[in-house]
């Protein structure tokens, strides 16, 4: 088991799955302190779940690109320290706003992935850096944003072939976008990130 | 690059009490890389330890995230409902009164006809009896209301382009603002299929086809926009389907991304071309 202290498997009505422990947010079910991380809910979580060391670790400082709501991040603020939390658009901001609200080392930021420099001034280097972000040219943001992770860190991201291109297949778009990658990055790991989110492929990678 | 480069932390020149100033920083600051910010803060004597810099860091942080939704919440969806509702009501009233005072003024004036044109001249007169004085007072509210319509007409076009560009441009602001208002919000319509979206505002003759005997709606109020409307009746169907169609897809690009896709917008015109070339084949 490779699983990070401070994420454990719990049981949820009959059903084993992760957990962490923190305050609720998005009402998922709880067991004690333990709440629910829902894997088709969660690109990490899958990945996580598969025994994959992703980089998520006690006391890690973490950048998260593509926060949305803020339903992984509050897991991973959960578990790791220090966590910076970047989202693009307003409307899920809000939902992430309460989730920094009860946690006390979660940085949210209303800024654009594809701008490193619009928050660089705010975001330190990074033990682990997380990506998802359903923009097109998702390699090239991995790309702009490996100078926040520490050079022994370690990068995960969760690849959506649909917002690279709808029409093509998600195999020859994953092709792309991780040729993009290893330009700059090892590759450790990938895997499909199906069934619990489609077209979805998970990477994880350290810094060359 | 080096480390060394003289760049500034969000905290450079910062007084800690600040937190206006603070939240701004983190806002319209900018770096060329990052840096160990909490060591630099420490450095500048920002604050005392790691820990009170990362408590001021989360205050700033959430602080200016706050100042940014709230500024975007003037252009709220909830906002965007009211104001067509207000609209609806104030050309229903305004229809209401006109007809009421029509009506009313006829009993005494054999030009009186029912159109805010009458109401107008009505409005300018000075009353020379009681009743008159009323007839022209209820005339001027009418028209009131009537310049309230525009002015809120005006509010909602702008409105619903900034909650809703991508619905905007497919459906025009009214018929942005009456989905929304049905759906029960921007993000109910987001979460509701292109089948739902096809029959809202039609909601009595689909519960009356579920209930068993009357035929399926083929559309609610999407039945306004010209592509509906404007195909003929064999085909309408396949029409509304199709419009549903890309609204719930523009619905959920305004909800999740909030920014504008032309490519929406040719594919349903590209797709409203193949239905309407059926007639001519």
């Amino acid at each position: 088991m490779t699983l990070p202290d401070g994420v454990e498997y719990r049981t949820f009505d009959g059903e084993e799955s992760l957990a962490t422990r923190g305050e609720p947010v998005y009402g998922e079910q709880t067991d004690g302190e333990w709440r629910k991380w829902d894997r088709s809910r969660s690109k990490l979580a899958v990945l996580l779940g598969r025994d994959v060391e992703t980089g998520l670790a006690p006391d890690a400082t973490v950048l998260y690109l593509g926060a949305a709501s803020g339903t992984t991040v509050s897991h991973v603020a959960d578990v790791a320290g220090p966590t910076y939390a970047v989202e693009f658009a307003p409307r899920p901001m809000r939902d992430l706003l309460s989730v920094a609200e009860s946690r006390q080392r979660l940085f949210p930021l209303l800024k654009d992935a594809r701008k490193p420099s619009s928050y660089a001034h705010v975001v330190e280097p990074v033990d682990f850096l997380f990506q998802d972000v359903a923009i097109r040219g998702q390699g090239k943001v991995t790309l702009a944003n490996k100078q926040f992770l520490k050079s022994d860190g370690r990068l995960a991201v969760a690849i959506k072939a649909r917002s690279e291109d709808v029409t093509r297949d998600p195999d020859s778009v994953f092709d792309d976008v991780l040729s993009t990658i290893k330009t700059e990055y090892e590759i450790v790991h990938t895997s499909s990130l199906e069934p619990f989110h489609e077209d979805h492929l998970g990477v994880v990678a350290s810094p060359k | 690059m080096n480390d060394e480069s003289p760049q500034h932390g969000w905290f450079q020149g910062l007084d800690p009490a600040d937190g206006e100033a603070a939240a701004s920083a983190i806002a319209e600051g900018s770096a060329e890389q990052p840096a160990d910010w909490p060591a630099r803060a420490l450095e500048a004597g920002f604050t005392g330890d790691r820990s009170a810099y990362y408590d001021s860091l989360r205050e700033s942080t959430i602080g200016a995230a706050r100042t940014a939704v709230r500024e975007r919440e003037q252009a709220d969806d909830q906002q965007l409902i009211h104001s067509i509702r207000a609209l609806d009501d104030c050309q229903r009233l305004t229809n209401e009164l006109t007809e009421r005072v029509t009506e009313w003024a006829g009993s005494r004036d054999e030009a009186a006809t029912v159109d805010i044109e009458y109401i107008r001249e009505l409005a300018e007169q000075e009353a020379t009896d009681p009743i008159a004085e009323r007839l022209v007072s209820l005339a001027r509210r009418i028209v009131e209301l009537d310049e309230e319509s525009q002015s809120l007409r005006t509010f909602v076009e702008q409105s619903a382009q900034s909650v809703a560009p991508n619905l905007t441009a497919l459906a025009g602001p009214e018929l942005t603002a009456r989905l929304i208002a049905l759906a029960g919000g921007l993000e109910e319509m987001a979460k509701k299929p292109a089948g739902t979206i096809q029959v809202l505002g039609a909601e009595d003759a689909l519960f009356a086809h579920l209930r068993g005997g009357a035929p399926s709606p083929k559309h609610g109020v999407i039945y306004t926009h010209e592509f509906v409307r404007g195909t003929p009746p064999e085909n309408r169907g396949s029409a509304a389907r199709a419009l549903s169609g890309k609204l719930a897809i523009a619905a959920r690009a305004d909800y999740y991304s909030g920014e504008y896709r032309p490519e929406i917008e040719a594919q349903l015109e590209d797709r409203m071309e193949r239905i309407r070339a059926r007639d001519s084949s």
